[in-house]
């Protein structure tokens, strides 16, 4: 695995996808991409892919730690179908303004929906300036007044193929600009998934004594309901969370973003244990990975905030890739601080021992 | 002659904003000439294509146009941290441009309009639009040397999207791309000029015109013709409104090519038009009448050339145009190079007198 091998992973991971609740494709494509590096992948009753890889060299695990990624998007949902045009709703936290003059995928369900199995190409149009009054471009359009056209003819979009429920992707392909950043859709989450499976990959080449879960997660958008069930089911003595977080951008106050391209956040406040904040900080000053520290004072919007009350309780962390116009089409993101993520995760489980959960009370 | 939608796709993923059309006026140039008898391009980049008609003399003189530009947007400035500031080339709706993909310069450097996080946004900013002046653009520059070693202040730049076949249904064949105003009027003279006609025909590609009709104006001028038609990709509202609201689709994508009677900048000549259907019913072709009053045309700059000039307009139906993706129609626009075709047939100096 080397920084180019997390851009190819992402790349492919990008290119599929996901809506909150219908994560098939992405949890095919996790699978598939994981293959070499993991011993047993599942997908289980919330759509979570789940990878299992055991320590090297082969023994009895010292503890089992558990990667958590979720790979859903945020997305579109088909709500009502009107003389050929389609309606629709929100499904996690997308913002009408910026949902204008998107191109979108349908993905029908009904009868003869599989002729399509790409899915079907639409736009979210708008009226021409030239009709419009001034006053009235001053005023944000609701989504429930946007439309999904897909250029078909009325009465094949009314024919039966599409199904209100059916889902709506907006798309939003893999552009490299300068410097080794990329924009695309769906940054949040794929550059955590891309880091890792990353992760996985650097752990091929080295040993570790403890039994490794990387769970792509589901749901994460409309309520981290995937990582509910995978945490309970894995079951794991500790847990990193790995999510996104905002990268400075002009418009946006400093206090409130993360530097780009100084490597991953390392979250800190009650939903993180201060042990596992500690040895990741360790860890990233022993392989001098840079990391910002990112102060988060109450509900992280993550993962870790529903995997550290599963059960009994799990020790958990965060690292938090920062990508920039975060919900949109065109979420930015550095390679650099995507690989630095993998390498950091990979390094961390490489020095797990047995003596670190006899630690971690004492550091609560 | 290459297919209509082939020659379509090509025009409309090429990148052409007001002031910058040179990209386009070079494919348009190597398609027409083998058909044409000779090419000119003038002061203002308008390319004028020259093609003797084949009836006795004296002929008509016919001017066709279409206008290769496109709505887009400049690079104003670039900031200390590596974004550029930007100012809009044509009429686009400021909302259209919130996260958006963009080319610039011939170069074609990608960039991103950036949108702020809806997560950071008050209740109140969720509900502002916001200004095209206050939007940045990112590269991936992080310092304003990374930025203008490929960008400059100057540059142009165009929303991007790909052209893709929406619907290969024979009976109803829809597309989607950028630029279809007026790359769909490009694309069709250009098929107009793969025949000759008993009329001398000026094709004019025209610069600027959405930046007022500017390069249309001095194309005609030296075309010096005794009637023209522009040819548009036009106005289509026929996304079905509210049950309360009564509006005016303006034109509807697949009823056919729209007659403009009169726009903003035009009074169609009446002879014209009676030509036009006249031609249609001989063909068989189904036109519209574009709803009045609604947008403005490169014919109004050529109907006010030397001592006027007898004009019409042709329009192709496009939904959504000045914004990343327009849609239209193939047949209508099939149906437009025909109908052309047809008038030039058909035209003669009786449909230019004015009547009374």
């Amino acid at each position: 695995m080397d920084k180019s091998g997390i851009g190819e992973l992402l790349r492919q991971l990008v290119s599929a996808d996901g809506p909150s609740g219908s994560e098939e494709a992405v949890g095919s494509l996790v699978k598939e991409l994981s293959g070499s590096f993991v011993d047993e992948a599942r997908i289980d009753a919330l759509g979570n892919t789940i990878l299992r890889r055991a320590p090297r060299p082969q023994a009895a695990p010292a503890g089992r730690i558990m990667l958590a990624a979720h790979m859903d998007e945020i997305g579109l949902v088909v709500t009502r179908i009107d003389r050929g045009f389609l309606h629709i709703g929100k499904i996690g936290g997308v913002d009408p303004r910026l949902i204008l003059g998107q191109t979108v995928t349908l993905y029908p369900s009904g009868p003869s929906s599989e002729s399509y199995p790409d899915g079907l190409p639409g736009y979210i149009g708008s009226r021409p300036p030239h009709v419009l009054p001034l006053e009235e471009r001053e005023r944000v359009i609701p989504l429930q007044d946007l439309r999904v056209d897909l250029g078909l003819a009325p009465e094949l979009v009314g024919s039966g193929f599409i199904r209100v429920g059916d889902r709506v992707a907006v798309s939003g392909p893999y552009t490299e600009l300068l410097g080794g950043r990329i924009a695309s859709k769906a940054m949040d989450n794929r550059a955590s998934v891309a880091a890792m499976l990353g992760a996985l990959g650097y752990l091929d080449s080295m040993t570790h004594s403890w039994e490794v879960y990387g769970v792509a997660t589901s749901q994460e958008e409309i309520g981290l309901r995937g990582a509910t069930a995978g945490a309970w089911a894995v079951a794991p003595d500790l847990a990193i969370a790995i999510d996104v977080t905002f990268a400075e951008q002009p418009g946006i106050d400093d206090s409130e973003t993360i530097a780009m391209d100084q490597g991953p956040a390392i979250g800190w406040g009650p939903n993180l244990h201060p042990g596992i904040v500690r040895a990741l900080r360790e860890t990233a000053d022993a392989l001098e990975i840079p990391y910002v520290l990112d102060p988060q004072p109450g509900a992280t919007g993550t993962d870790a905030w529903c995997i550290q009350i599963t059960g009994q309780g799990i020790p958990t962390g965060l690292l938090s890739i920062p990508v920039r116009n975060m919900h949109s089409p065109v979420e930015t993101v550095a390679l650099s601080d995507i690989d630095r993520t993998a390498r950091l995760l990979a390094a961390f489980i490489g020095r797990l021992d047995a003596e670190i959960l006899n630690r971690l009370p004492e550091e609560v | 002659m290459t297919e209509l939608s082939d020659l379509l796709e090509r025009l409309s993923n090429e990148f052409g904003p007001s002031g910058q059309e040179r990209k386009v006026r070079t494919l348009i140039r190597d398609e027409i000439s083998p058909h044409v008898d000779r090419v000119e391009v003038d002061a203002l980049g308008n390319l004028l294509a020259y093609k003797q008609g084949t009836g006795p003399e004296p002929r008509l003189r016919v001017m066709l146009s279409a206008h290769m530009d496109e709505v887009g947007f400049m690079v104003t400035r670039i900031e200390k941290g590596g974004h550029l500031r930007l100012r809009l080339v044509g009429s686009i709706d400021k909302r259209v441009l919130l996260a958006k993909r963009v080319l610039i310069g011939e170069a074609q450097i990608p960039g991103v309009i950036c949108s702020p996080p809806p997560h950071l946004q008050s209740a109140e900013q969720r509900v502002k639009v916001l200004d095209a002046d206050t939007l940045a653009i990112d590269v991936g520059a992080s310092s304003e040397k990374e930025a203008g070693a490929k960008v400059k202040v100057g540059d142009y730049g165009v929303l991007a999207s790909r052209y893709v076949t929406l619907s290969a249904d024979p009976r109803w064949p829809t597309v989607r791309g950028k630029a279809f105003d007026d790359r769909a009027g490009c694309s069709a003279l250009i098929s107009i000029l793969g025949r000759s006609y008993p009329v001398d025909l000026i094709a004019a590609f025209t610069v600027q015109e959405e930046v007022g009709l500017r390069g249309a104006r001095v194309a005609a001028y030296r075309a010096a013709p005794e009637a023209a038609f522009a040819l548009e990709g036009t106005i289509c509202d026929d996304t079905p409104a509210p049950e309360d609201e009564d509006r005016t689709a303006v034109t509807r994508m697949g009823d056919g090519p729209a007659l403009t009677l009169m726009d903003r900048s035009v009074v169609s000549h009446p002879g014209m038009t009676r030509l036009l259907e006249a031609a249609a019913e001989a063909q068989g072709i189904k036109i519209q009448y574009k709803a009045p009053g609604l947008g403005s045309t490169d014919s109004g700059a050529i109907h006010l050339t030397r001592a006027g000039v007898p004009a019409s307009v042709i329009g192709i139906p496009c939904r959504y145009i000045h914004s990343p993706a327009s849609i239209l129609n193939l047949d209508d626009l099939a149906n437009t190079a025909r109908l052309v075709a047809a008038a030039l047939e058909l035209i003669s100096q009786q449909d230019l007198v004015r009547q009374g």
